[in-house]
């Protein structure tokens, strides 16, 4: 079990407020950000952030519409939004769901075309405009 | 036990220092480098694992120190600074963390006083640096394509990066707007050179490139300048000050080791390559008797003159797919609004930079901060009309100097090692304001050609690019700067700076190329002098 000092009433806050903040589209295979195994994401990845975490949470009143929350929340609701998108938006199911691999960029890269170069051609037929100093 | 002395102490090891010490080693001086951070190897960086987005928003991949805050960092005070304070502490310096954007400066911006009116004119013109540019290009590894109208001629060593999706969409809008536009020069192999593997595009460039095609000093400059057998890069050594002798003359010096311990260095010559924030510090903290208000301050004018390019980002969203978070950062560059036309109602100009999206962590945070991505139930729907769908330009605006701009010592804060730390003062001045607000327009029509929706631009949270210049400027005159046209201090005639402090005006570019083809020119004015350098 990952140390992140929550005590328990912090943690099912974060649960509910995860929950809240991004919650399931089983439709298109989207998990909520309440799922044990990003919720377990999130509360690794909070260390320096502790502080703002705690005050986050004691901000959020039960029953407060999650965007009025987030609205009021400042930068301790912001540094809970960032923790909550970084977990979620890193999940396999998730990725996968949105067509991305799952994976690190590093090795394999990925592609990405040329592009048109031909749409260059007219820029070539400009003469230089750069200002002349001499 | 006391250190042994050296011909040249270089204090500092990114972009410049590593420039400097490549191209002093052929002299067979035996040159030190004091660097405060560490070697980053290529499986620290963040695209190796699954955190990488993380790691780079708040992360120890920040660009920011004060959210970094590696015990190799010290800490800035930029509460009085709409923009902040970003670099990267290690070997390789700001090169590790930069987008790898590669312009040059215009030979326009070296006489801003005598086209415009305004500022001063460089002591050196573009054309004393043409040579130095281009020995930085091989050296760095650079990607263009020659034949751009907008800027003078140059010969990137290798083809340019892929325009992409993404730029294919931009160029379609700049051509209906007959607006000038280019495939950005950068610092990023696009063919194995040199050792470098070629870019497999594995996105944001900011925080380290595994794959290390993007160049930054750690695997260019220095593996070539410490095979030379007389250049030494100490690590983990943390310069507190630059002593001077009863002669006023640079004497080496005090720095604190990997384990905290106080070392002085002795040295024939010092050279500063701390950057616009670390050098005036320095200079700052090395006050003494002899010189009370710091050292080569006699103009009072090291830490004044900050330029830090106002770099406000507009962003939409296109119905197409684009390229998202792969690839290089920057694909395109405009230089149509980068020169003078008083009729905008201000002097100098910007270039345009047209950047690629993020990744999906990223596209979220910004999509939120932007208000328009919410949270609950729409959440999922709005995401998937963002994600892939980004379009930003950036506004790199032309930074004139301000006195009042500057770096000063916080009376409180320090560093792990208990030395003072930079205080920031620094306001947009209202020539780069007009600038901004006409760059903003120009971005918005152009995203609007390109089809896209949701604008949104802020003023207040800008770009912070990492770009601290002109706080220890070159000229001739020693009222009115603090090094002559050839990087020596007026003040101590073996102090020489050689970053991006010596920066007389900022121009509308990324400065590194910039940064660096000062710092072999003034490597260059050294070795010719060596005779009589010190005189």
């Amino acid at each position: 079990m990952t140390e992140t000092h929550l005590s328990a009433s912090e943690r099912q806050r974060l649960c509910d407020l995860a929950g809240l903040m991004i919650p399931a589209e089983p439709a298109l295979g989207m998990p909520a950000a309440s799922d044990p195994l990003i919720l377990a994401d999130i509360e690794r990845s909070i260390g320096r952030d502790l502080p703002a975490v705690h005050e986050a949470l004691k901000s959020y009143r039960p029953g407060q519409e999650i965007n009025d929350w987030y609205a009021g929340a400042g930068v301790p609701g912001q540094t809970l939004g960032r923790l909550v998108l970084a977990a979620y938006y890193r999940d396999d199911r998730v990725l996968v769901a949105l067509g991305h691999e799952a994976r690190a960029p590093f090795p394999k890269g990925y592609v990405v075309e040329q592009g048109d170069w031909s749409l260059l051609a007219p820029v070539k037929q400009r003469t230089a405009f750069w200002r002349r100093d001499r | 036990m006391a250190n042994e002395k050296v011909d040249v102490l270089i204090i500092g090891s990114g972009a410049s220092g590593a420039a400097v010490a490549w191209s002093l080693a052929e002299t067979r001086m035996r040159i030190l480098s004091l660097e405060q951070g560490d070697w980053v190897r290529s499986t620290d960086f963040p695209s190796n694992g699954r955190d990488w987005e993380a790691r780079r928003a708040g992360g120890d991949f920040d660009i920011l120190p004060n959210r970094r805050g590696r015990d190799t960092d010290y800490p800035v005070n930029d509460d009085n600074s709409i923009m902040k304070v970003a670099n990267f502490n290690g070997v390789g310096g700001g090169t590790v963390i930069y987008t790898a954007h590669w312009p040059r400066l215009h030979p326009s911006d070296f006489k801003v006083k005598s086209l415009d009116g305004v500022a001063d004119d460089w002591p050196i013109d573009y054309w004393a640096l043409e040579k130095f540019y281009e020995e930085n290009d091989r050296m760095m590894g650079v990607s263009g394509l020659a034949g751009d109208p907008g800027v003078p001629p140059r010969h990137p060593p290798m083809p340019p990066i892929p325009m992409g999706k993404t730029g294919t969409h931009y160029a379609r809008a700049m051509n209906r707007l007959g607006w000038h536009w280019w495939p950005s020069d950068t610092s990023i192999a696009t063919t194995d050179y040199e050792g470098r593997g070629k870019c497999i595009n594995l996105g944001h460039c900011t925080p380290g490139c595994a794959q290390g095609a993007k160049a930054s000093t750690d695997i260019t400059y220095w593996p070539l300048a410490l095979r030379a057998g007389n250049v030494e890069l100490r690590t983990r050594a943390r310069v507190r000050e630059i002593t001077t002798d009863e002669h006023g003359m640079a004497s080496g010096a005090i720095y604190y080791d990997k384990d905290g311990k106080e070392q002085f260095q002795p040295a024939e010559m010092v050279i500063v390559a701390c950057n616009g924030v670390g050098t005036p510090r320095l200079l700052l903290n090395s006050a003494s008797g002899k010189f009370p208000n710091g050292l080569a301050n006699s103009s009072g004018l090291v830490g004044r003159n900050l330029m830090m390019h106002p770099w406000p980002i507009v962003s939409g969203y296109v119905a197409e797919t684009m390229d998202g978070g792969r690839g290089p950062i920057t694909c395109l560059w405009s230089k149509e609004f980068y020169e003078t036309d008083k009729a905008r109602g201000f002097v100098r100009g910007y270039t345009l930079q047209f950047g690629r999206g993020t990744g999906p962590a990223n596209q979220a945070m910004v999509g939120v901060s932007a208000g328009h991505l919410p949270w609950g139930k729409d959440h999922h729907k709005v995401y998937r009309e963002l994600l892939d769908h980004r379009v930003n330009i950036g506004v790199a605006c032309d930074d004139l100097p301000e006195e009042h701009n500057r770096v000063t010592l916080d009376p409180e804060l320090k560093d792990s090692n208990g030395i003072p730390a930079p205080r920031i003062d620094y306001t947009i001045g209202e020539n780069t304001r007009a600038m901004m607000e006409h760059g903003i327009a120009r971005a918005e029509e152009i995203l609007r050609a390109a089809g896209a929706t949701r604008l949104y631009c802020s003023r207040e949270v800008l770009n912070y690019p990492g770009h601290l210049l002109g706080t220890a400027r070159m000229g001739r005159d020693p009222e009115r700067s603090v090094v002559n046209e050839w990087g020596r201090s007026h003040d101590v005639k073996n102090l020489f700076i050689v970053d991006g402090s010596v920066f007389v005006t900022g121009g509308g570019v990324n400065p590194t190329s910039s940064i660096q083809a000062i710092a072999l020119y003034i490597a260059d004015q050294i070795k010719q002098r060596l005779a009589n350098l010190f005189d």
